[in-house]
């Protein structure tokens, strides 16, 4: 089956999620599909697999337009999508779950479920056990399972994303085992959506990138990672004049920490931040950046490992010792995690301070507040509430909560969707805090950043942490390997 | 020996339970579609009343509980737009019904009050009725009984083992996965909470038509709560359900019994059996507690085990879904 | 004037006038005439002194317990554990009543002090079974107003059943030192409004003007958020819970130190589940919430006259505000109607 998508067009408000996409995917074949974070991948597959329609655009097989107005209608035309978190219902049985939407009879037919799902299963080598309930399952067998229930359900075009977090690595050959029949014998036509190019380059016959909701490149695979780097995060420049800082003391010691999540783990970290130095975590998302941030604030524990803060043992500590301990840490999602819809900016402020005074006083928060307000250059009064800001300015006023004098300074994606102008200023003011002996840790899904601010850079994959590296003497080549998972 | 004392009194507690039993059902197919109808108290109430007095008016009790279902129905109609479409708590909405069906069933059923009316007619099934012991506890009875007895089989049927019921439960346990799969979530949510609310007013009518004969101001009042008590800890289940309605009805008979007895303790406390249970369960739900016991256990026991001792609330139970 | 803004100032009044509108309804089918009705109501509210001390008298509790309720909405709470919590408050002050010998005054600040400690605890206790359990405390809630009003039952047909024997309605009248003053022959004690007037005037300063407060918005608005700002949400829960606990056991101390003299089967007269419905209808607005109450004992003192004239049963005053409420909910918000609302305007 020939796939043709026509100049598919999503905004949600003023982003424009997938702007103007066209695309042609032939049966048969093996597609990856990359692009950073937000690029408009999830946004232009959804549309693809019947979640969401295209706000305009048509997409059409064999020459013939299609109109979805559910999953449901899509996989019946034969498009599914394995979701990187299995669609399935975790309390039900397997076969519970196989059969859920299967038909319209009333009584289950178990007989045809577990003679489908072994066929299935021993087709490709799957080794599940039928009777288990899913939430028992490893995400691997979860998403065995929906791939067998997509392709009972007739799934011509495949929609992979990120199949490969968060399962084993014999879990990965199985599926990738299972894919290039499914495309070589079987003429299906696949699109793997992920952002490791190992991967991506391991399996697929041809990359198409998205940055920002275009699409700005399309390459055939194998080709040299750097390439796709290029395209993904654009030209890297090199790095820019950036004044050097004298390092001091050590302030966070890792040794050999290892930090387990139901997704995925990391392993053997070790790491020594001084003061007054910049680190950057470079690596696609999801590859284990935000869970070693998270426990250096205290927000995750290590099962084994030691973190060190000026040299005093600080491992296991809960995050809100952790702050009064002198680390600040502020979380990507603004709205959800840092500030609070519904309180005031002055409100804010208050909270956030390190000690309290029973009764408020109004009249001084206001000052401090307004105070906060010039220095960090928020558009915006005491009074306005966190919700009324647009996102460059909730930025700022999560900046301006961290406390004064920090230790050590964690932050998720510190420039996400800022401009030029902003960026830069919220860095001058990050590089200030340097004098205070403030070491900052943080990670970015912006290579640009990663190789303009840091003083040192690691890179994440898959729970691993590479060699540490002198941003001076390290190259965009060499980044764009760990990336992908090469040593 | 048929009817000894104890055989008597098994009997009454079947009797007893069956409007609670039918109120449990009801309900878990409401919170297993994701949505709690707080209101069971008052819709009780109410139904209680338009069951007697329609079947007071028109001298037929089938057409008094036709009304009271209607009436449950609609009170359940009201929490699930209310919460659905125009998106307010649920909680909020299925308490203010359960205050208003209160009064309201108090007000409209004034006229009502401590006359006698028509009764559902006790019929014994001929040939088990002699069964020695079990024919005289469990079908001996009326029709209502058995009615609720088919309906613990039916909903647990219809729940597990038909294709209904995984959309029904889909709805409550991850709409998301349920959508993908052509499932109208919305739409699961108002019918089973609609038809969780007939059954409770059919439950309600059962006080008025079979049980405590007649109406009068708070009939039912507190039954609706333990219901819901009952929903959780029965664990979803409508099979569990059942025997929470029995144990707690099991409860109240002792408590009467030892009164008899020795009637110079006070033995009121009893009725708190089944509210500390609901605690404890609702802790052995909350907390990890039965995940320790499983991983302890023999590997061989773990399965069975989990199945037994695991229960655990729908998982979107109370949350809105948006179909975009 | 622009129709939408229009639209938006009148729309408040819409429900309150459909409430009014279905009782007038109710009132006619049983054929009473609306307006005599509700003059009814009126006269038996405010008609002579005796009933509006009766007004203020039932207003004092459900005060004390809707001041109570804007401390833990304000924390996200739904304390529907309330009515257990005047119970057990109302149970304390017996306790004491019953079993202490000493000077009024002493009597009275014992009583008080004990009911708040044994409505804070009850709430602690479903604060706890929250943090620590994982226990919605709806459902705790349910669960320990049930508890407390069968030990009520317990106390009353048991240990402390009248020297006549039980009759499962009361305990015999406390020693008239335990009771608070009353005004007049009312049931009414100014004492009580007092300790009602500064534990709200208590509770709108630490909810507007502290730190405290602060936290608990934050809370309520969003736990995680708060979490990183570095609130502890564990603590400031279980605080507030036991500040409204605190608040409704001594709303229950009222009742049954000033409106019975005795402690009763339904001591609490279900004045906590309508402290809720006074909250609610407020829209958790602090300064509404004393008018709105007072409101609420009017219309059901009011009732009880208006069953004297026209032999209609009293609960009509109960469904009128329950109907307030209700239509409040269901179409106070005329944005989420969508009736004049652009479909495609929320992206």
């Amino acid at each position: 089956m020939r796939i043709e998508l026509r100049d598919i067009r999503k905004y949600f408000g003023p982003v424009k999620a997938n702007d103007g996409i066209s695309l042609v995917l032939e049966g048969g074949r093996i597609y990856g599909l990359l692009g950073e974070n937000g690029a408009g991948k999830s946004t232009l597959m959804k549309i693809l697999s019947g979640y969401q329609p295209p706000d305009s655009g048509d997409i059409l097989f064999d020459d013939q337009v299609q109109n979805f107005s559910s999953p449901k209608v899509a996989l019946g035309k034969g498009v599914g999508m394995l979701y990187q978190d299995p669609l399935d219902v975790p309390p039900f049985t397997v076969n519970d779950n196989y059969l859920l939407g299967r038909d319209n009879r009333v009584v289950l037919d178990y007989k045809s479920a577990i003679q489908e799902l072994q066929e299935m299963t021993s087709r490709f080598s799957f080794e599940l056990d039928l009777q288990s309930n899913i939430e028992d399952l490893s995400l691997g067998e979860r998403q065995q399972l929906e791939l067998a229930r997509l392709l009972v359900g007739g799934a011509q075009v495949l929609i992979l994303d990120e199949p490969t977090t968060g399962i084993s690595a014999e879990q990965k050959d199985v599926l990738f085992d299972s894919i290039r029949k499914l495309a070589f014998e079987e003429g299906k036509t696949v699109i793997l959506v992920s952002h490791k190019l190992e991967e991506v380059q391991e399996l697929c016959g041809e990359g198409m990138v998205l940055q920002k909701g275009k699409l700005v490149g399309k390459t055939e695979l194998p080709c040299p990672n750097e390439k796709l780097v290029e395209m993904m995060f654009g030209q890297v420049p090199e790095r820019g004049e950036r004044t050097e800082f004298p390092l001091g003391q050590p302030v966070l010691g890792l040794v050999d920490l290892h930090v387990t999540t139901y997704r995925l783990s990391i392993r053997d970290v070790d790491l020594t931040l001084q003061q007054g130095e910049v680190f950057g975590l470079a690596g696609l998302e999801g590859s284990g950046q935000r869970i070693l941030l998270q426990a250096c604030a205290g927000l995750l524990h290590p099962d084994h490992g030691k973190i060190l803060l000026s040299g005093q043992d600080v491992t296991g500590l809960q995050y809100h010792r952790m702050q009064d301990k002198g680390v600040g840490y502020a979380a990507a999602g603004r709205l959800e995690e840092g500030l609070i819809e519904g309180l005031t900016l002055a409100e804010h402020v208050e909270l956030a301070k390190p000690k309290h005074r029973f009764f408020i006083d109004r009249s001084q928060l206001n000052t401090t507040t307004e105070s906060k307000i010039d220095q960090f250059q928020i558009v915006g009064r005491p009074d306005s509430t966190a919700d009324e800001l647009s996102g460059g300015n909730q930025q700022r006023l999560l900046f301006a909560l961290l406390r004064e004098k920090l230790k050590l300074i964690l932050l998720e994606h510190p420039t996400r969707g800022l401009d030029v102008r902003s960026s830069n200023w919220i860095w001058d003011q990050l590089y200030q805090r340097r004098e205070d002996g403030t070491a900052i840790l943080f990670m970015s899904a912006d290579l640009d950043e990663i190789f303009e601010r840091s003083d040192r850079i690691a890179v994440f994959s898959g729970g691993v942490m590479s060699r540490v590296l002198e941003t001076k003497n390290t190259s965009v080549d060499e980044i764009g390997h760990l990336i992908g998972g090469q040593a | 020996m048929d009817s000894s004392p104890l055989v008597l009194t098994l009997a009454s507690i079947i009797l007893a339970s069956t409007p609670l039993i039918i109120a449990v059902c009801g309900e878990i197919l409401t919170e297993r579609s994701g949505i709690v109808n707080l209101s069971l108290d008052g819709t009780m109430l109410m139904s209680a009343m338009t069951g007697f007095v329609v079947a007071f008016e028109t001298d037929n009790v089938w057409l008094g509980f036709l009304g009271a279902m209607g009436v449950g129905a609609f009170f359940a109609f009201i929490v699930a737009f209310g919460s659905i479409r125009l998106r307010q708590s649920q909680f909020a909405i299925g308490f203010v019904l359960t205050l208003l069906g209160d009064d309201l069933s108090a007000f409209l059923g004034q006229n009502y009050t401590r006359i006698p009316g028509p009764v559902v007619q006790h019929y014994a099934i001929p040939i088990l009725k002699d069964i020695p012991i079990i024919g005289p506890i469990f079908f001996n009875q009326n029709v209502i009984v058995y009615f609720a007895y088919i309906l613990v089989f039916v909903t647990w049927f219809w729940l597990f083992r038909t294709q209904p019921g995984l959309r029904l439960r889909s709805a409550g346990d991850r709409p998301e996965a349920g959508f993908a799969r052509g499932v109208g979530i919305n739409f699961q949510r108002y019918l089973y909470t609609i038809i969780g609310g007939g059954l409770v007013g059919v439950a309600g009518a059962s006080y008025s038509l079979n049980i405590k004969i007649g109406w009068a101001e708070g009939l039912t009042r507190g039954f609706g709560w333990i219901a819901l008590a009952i929903v959780i800890f029965g664990g979803w289940s409508p099979i569990r359900g059942m025997f929470g309605a029995l144990l707690f009805g099991a409860t109240k008979a002792l408590a009467t019994y030892l009164q008899r007895t020795f009637p110079e303790v006070s033995v009121v406390a009893f009725n708190a059996i089944p509210w500390v249970l609901m605690i404890l369960v609702l802790l052995l739900v909350g907390s990890d507690f039965t995940e320790r016991v499983i991983t302890v256990a023999p590997k061989s026991l773990r399965r069975p085990l989990q199945r037994f001792l695991k229960i655990s609330p729908p998982q979107a139970l109370g949350s809105t879904f948006v179909e975009d | 004037m622009n129709a939408n803004r229009w639209i938006r100032w009148v729309w408040p009044a819409v429900p309150i006038a459909g409430a009014l509108v279905v009782t007038s309804l109710l009132l006619f089918f049983f054929g009473a005439a609306p307006l005599e009705a509700f003059q009814a109501m009126y006269d038996g509210a405010f008609g002579d002194q005796a009933k509006t001390l009766s007004v203020l008298a039932f207003w004092v509790p459900l005060l004390l317990a809707g001041t109570g309720l804007l401390v833990t909405f304000k924390a996200g709470l739904w304390n529907i554990g309330i009515e257990g919590q005047i119970v057990m408050g109302a149970i304390a002050a017996s306790w004491v009543a019953l079993r202490m010998e000493a000077p009024s005054a002493v009597l009275i600040t014992v009583e008080i002090l004990a009911a708040m400690l044994a409505g804070a605890l009850w709430a602690a206790l479903s604060a706890v079974l929250k943090t620590r359990g994982n226990v919605h405390e709806i459902f705790s809630g349910l669960a320990l107003n049930s508890i407390a009003i069968i030990f009520t039952n317990y106390l009353i047909s048991g240990p402390w059943q009248p020297p006549e024997g039980g009759t499962f309605r009361g305990t015999a009248p406390f020693q008239p030192g335990a009771l608070l003053p009353l005004y007049e022959n009312s049931r009414f004690s100014p004492l009580s409004l007092l300790l009602a007037a500064i534990a709200f005037t208590l509770v709108v300063i630490a909810l507007r003007g502290t730190f405290w407060g602060l936290k608990l918005k934050a809370i309520g608005q969003n736990l995680r958020s708060a979490f990183l700002l570095g609130v502890s949400s564990e603590r400031e829960m279980i605080l507030a819970m036991m500040l409204c606990g605190a608040l409704a056991g001594l709303g229950g101390a009222v009742r049954t130190l000033s409106w019975f003299d005795s402690l009763r089967q339904s001591i609490s007269g279900g004045i906590g589940f309508m402290a809720l419905l006074v909250v609610m209808l407020a829209n958790y607005r602090m300064f509404l919430v004393p008018p709105i109450a007072l409101f609420f004992s009017a219309v059901l003192s009011g009732s009880i006259t208006l069953q004297l004239r026209t032999q209609l049963h009293s609960s009509l005053g109960g469904i009128l505000t329950e109907l307030m409420v209700l239509f409040v909910l269901l179409f106070g918000d005329w944005k989420k109607l969508g009736v004049f609302r652009k479909k495609d305007d929320d992206g």
